[in-house]
């Protein structure tokens, strides 16, 4: 199968401490790959510097076999990575539907000169959050008066409203009641049979075990284990984020959790 | 403020809140700015028999139009969330230069026109530049181009006044089509075009969104060095056409003008509704509060009260509209 998305060797220090060494990660059209590791391990790290927000010191990214290495984070995007971030990175006063396209306003033309068709943005990003079940008091209030979930819905709208070819998740889940965890998960099986790649970084292990194909382990900056969900246990995926150390009893607390 | 759905007439609260927001949304207006002008204008009419005049209101809209232009370079800045302390320098700067470039060499009118605006963009692109290369705290570059440009007006002039433009140039601060001054209709003329690019382009709205959240703005994709660079560039350009309005209405290049003029500046944007830490702001509110400036000073001007009084009453108001909006802002977020 040939993928979508490849990186290969990608390496990062800030400054004296060296964050990611050598890591490799592919992602298939329609495959699912979770990213789990220790906090700090390098994860986010990584999907910054496939989005271009970060630049690594060694490697290489290519999407569909295209080398992205040197794309600004704007042309990233509009060849279709997308990502939603740990921290959500919304513009807090402005509202849904200027947050959802930000940096890709819809315009029409006046006289030769184009205006933001606010019209076209607020319909769009209404079907869009319809689309998601996602339950927001108002569209045209500034985001930063809604809850973490609402705004974490936010978040998730503007990444799939592009028409995107990968997206990454970074904790999607972290600020969601139990019935909207389990949209954003169906949510992900949806962009899985429409061939989109995703990225999901998560801590809750059940989650990930759940909606992915394989399970990339990153410890201490190393993609430490490349494991098949199918195949691979609660168990095999604890004991590759704490180190390879046994640790039985950990991954029988996780699997009660 | 008759824009209220009929529909829907509710109790006063209401009526306030919906109207808050139609304007806020439409028009991106603050309410309680427009009550103060209406407040402050009633009592000036009051208090003084010549305040609702016409040529008075001439007045008023003629020694607002400096004011006002500043006001929208202000505007954008903060908004954007940056500083521009350089303002007021930029624009003594800007006239000196242009009197300099019309008397000195002797340049025809559309040539010492361009020379006036280009040194304030000059200016504002030096801010940008080292802003957003040098990292250098916008606070602290444009603290030092308000030495700088001072001085440097200084220099080009010796110290002097630069006397006796050219008559064309001339009449665009002192010519009046129609009755109306010149510098009146430039400033609404600027005022109309920057309320148009900062609402409803993508470049207003980028502007915008990088003051709220620089990260989040990044990640959209948007330039955020080059839209920086931008902003600061065009608001010394805009420095330079106050610095026009000036020394043409005045006659002269004077390197003393525009001493200060950064904090009427900011205030009057502050009063409008601009968020000092970025995000919010439009040119209409920032009409209002430059208007609000304008009628304090015109009024305290017919009451006779020393301008010394004037540059601590300007002063007080900025604190003020600062306190007033961060009080807000708490009362908000602890709903
Ligand atoms: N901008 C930065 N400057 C310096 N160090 C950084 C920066 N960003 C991340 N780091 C460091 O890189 C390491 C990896 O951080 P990263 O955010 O990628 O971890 P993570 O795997 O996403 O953790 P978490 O599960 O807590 O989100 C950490 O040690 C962190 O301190
Ligand atoms: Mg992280």
């Amino acid at each position: 199968m040939s993928n979508l998305l490849e990186i290969k060797g990608v390496s990062k220090s800030f400054g004296p401490v060296h964050v990611l060494d050598q890591v490799d990660l592919t992602v298939a059209p329609g495959e699912v790959v979770g990213l789990v590791g220790d906090n700090g391990a390098g994860k986010s790290t990584l999907m910054k510097i496939v989005t271009g927000m970060y630049s690594a010191d060694a490697g290489t990214i290519t999407l569909n076999g295209e080398d992205i290495f040197h794309h600004s984070p704007g042309e990233r995007r509009r060849m279709g990575i997308e990502m939603i971030y740990q921290d959500l990175a919304l513009a807090r006063q402005q509202d849904v539907a200027a947050n959802i396209f930000l940096g890709r306003e819809p315009t029409r033309s006046v006289l030769g000169m184009r205006f933001v068709d606010r019209a076209t943005m607020r319909r769009d990003a209404q079907a869009m959050i319809d689309r998601l079940g996602a339950r927001l008091p108002a569209i045209n209030r500034p985001v930063g008066t809604f809850s973490g979930g609402q705004q974490q819905s936010v978040a998730i709208a503007r990444a799939l409203t592009f028409n995107p070819k990968v997206v990454i998740m970074d904790e999607p889940t972290a600020a969601l009641a139990v019935r909207e965890v389990q949209g954003v998960l169906d949510l992900i099986r949806q962009l899985k049979s429409e061939g989109i790649g995703v990225i999901l970084i998560s801590h809750r292990l059940n989650d990930v075990l759940s909606v992915t194909d394989r399970i990339v382990v990153l410890h201490h900056g190393r993609a430490a284990a490349n494991l098949t969900t199918a195949e691979t246990s609660m168990a095999e995926v604890v004991s590759a984020i704490v180190g390879g150390v046994d640790m039985a009893e950990a991954a029988a607390h996780e699997a009660r959790g | 403020m008759t824009s209220t759905d009929p529909t829907q007439q509710g109790a006063a609260p209401n009526l306030w809140m919906r109207t808050h927001s139609v304007l806020i949304e439409r028009l991106h207006i603050r309410l309680e700015s427009l009550v103060v002008l209406l407040v402050l204008a009633t009592t000036m009419a009051i208090l003084s028999p010549y305040f609702l005049s016409v040529s008075n209101f001439m007045n008023i809209l003629l020694a607002t139009s400096t004011i006002g232009v500043l006001a929208i370079a202000a505007t954008y800045v903060l908004s954007s969330g940056g500083l521009d302390l350089s303002l007021g320098s930029v624009m003594g700067l800007s006239g000196v230069v242009g009197a300099a470039v019309a008397v000195k060499l002797g340049a025809p009118t559309p040539v010492a026109v361009v020379a006036t605006i280009a040194a304030g963009a000059a200016a504002g692109l030096v801010n940008g530049l080292v802003i957003t290369r040098a990292f250098v705290p916008a606070f602290i570059v444009t603290l030092g181009m308000l030495g700088i440009a001072r001085g440097l007006a200084l220099v080009i002039s010796d110290g002097r006044v630069i006397y006796g433009l050219p008559k064309a140039m001339v009449y665009l601060g002192q010519g009046r089509p129609m009755g109306i001054p010149m510098p009146v209709i430039i400033f609404l003329g600027t005022a109309v075009v920057m309320h148009i690019l900062l609402a409803y382009t993508r470049f207003g709205r980028h502007t915008l969104a990088i003051g709220d959240n620089e990260n989040a703005a990044r990640t959209a994709g948007i330039n955020i060095e080059r839209h920086r660079l931008i902003i600061y560039t065009l608001s010394g350009a805009l420095s330079g056409l106050a610095g026009l309005l000036f020394a043409t209405r005045i006659n002269s290049g004077d390197p003393t003008a525009g001493l200060t003029y950064e904090l009427t500046a900011i205030t009057a944007a502050i009063i409008g509704g601009t968020n000092l830490f970025g995000g919010r702001g439009s040119i209409l509110g920032t009409m209002i509060g430059a208007l609000i400036m304008g009628v304090l000073q015109n009024g305290l001007n017919l009451l006779a009260v020393q301008s010394y009084y004037q540059q601590m009453a300007i002063g007080a108001v900025l604190v003020l509209a600062v306190f007033i909006d961060q009080w807000q802002v708490r009362k908000e977020s602890r709903v």
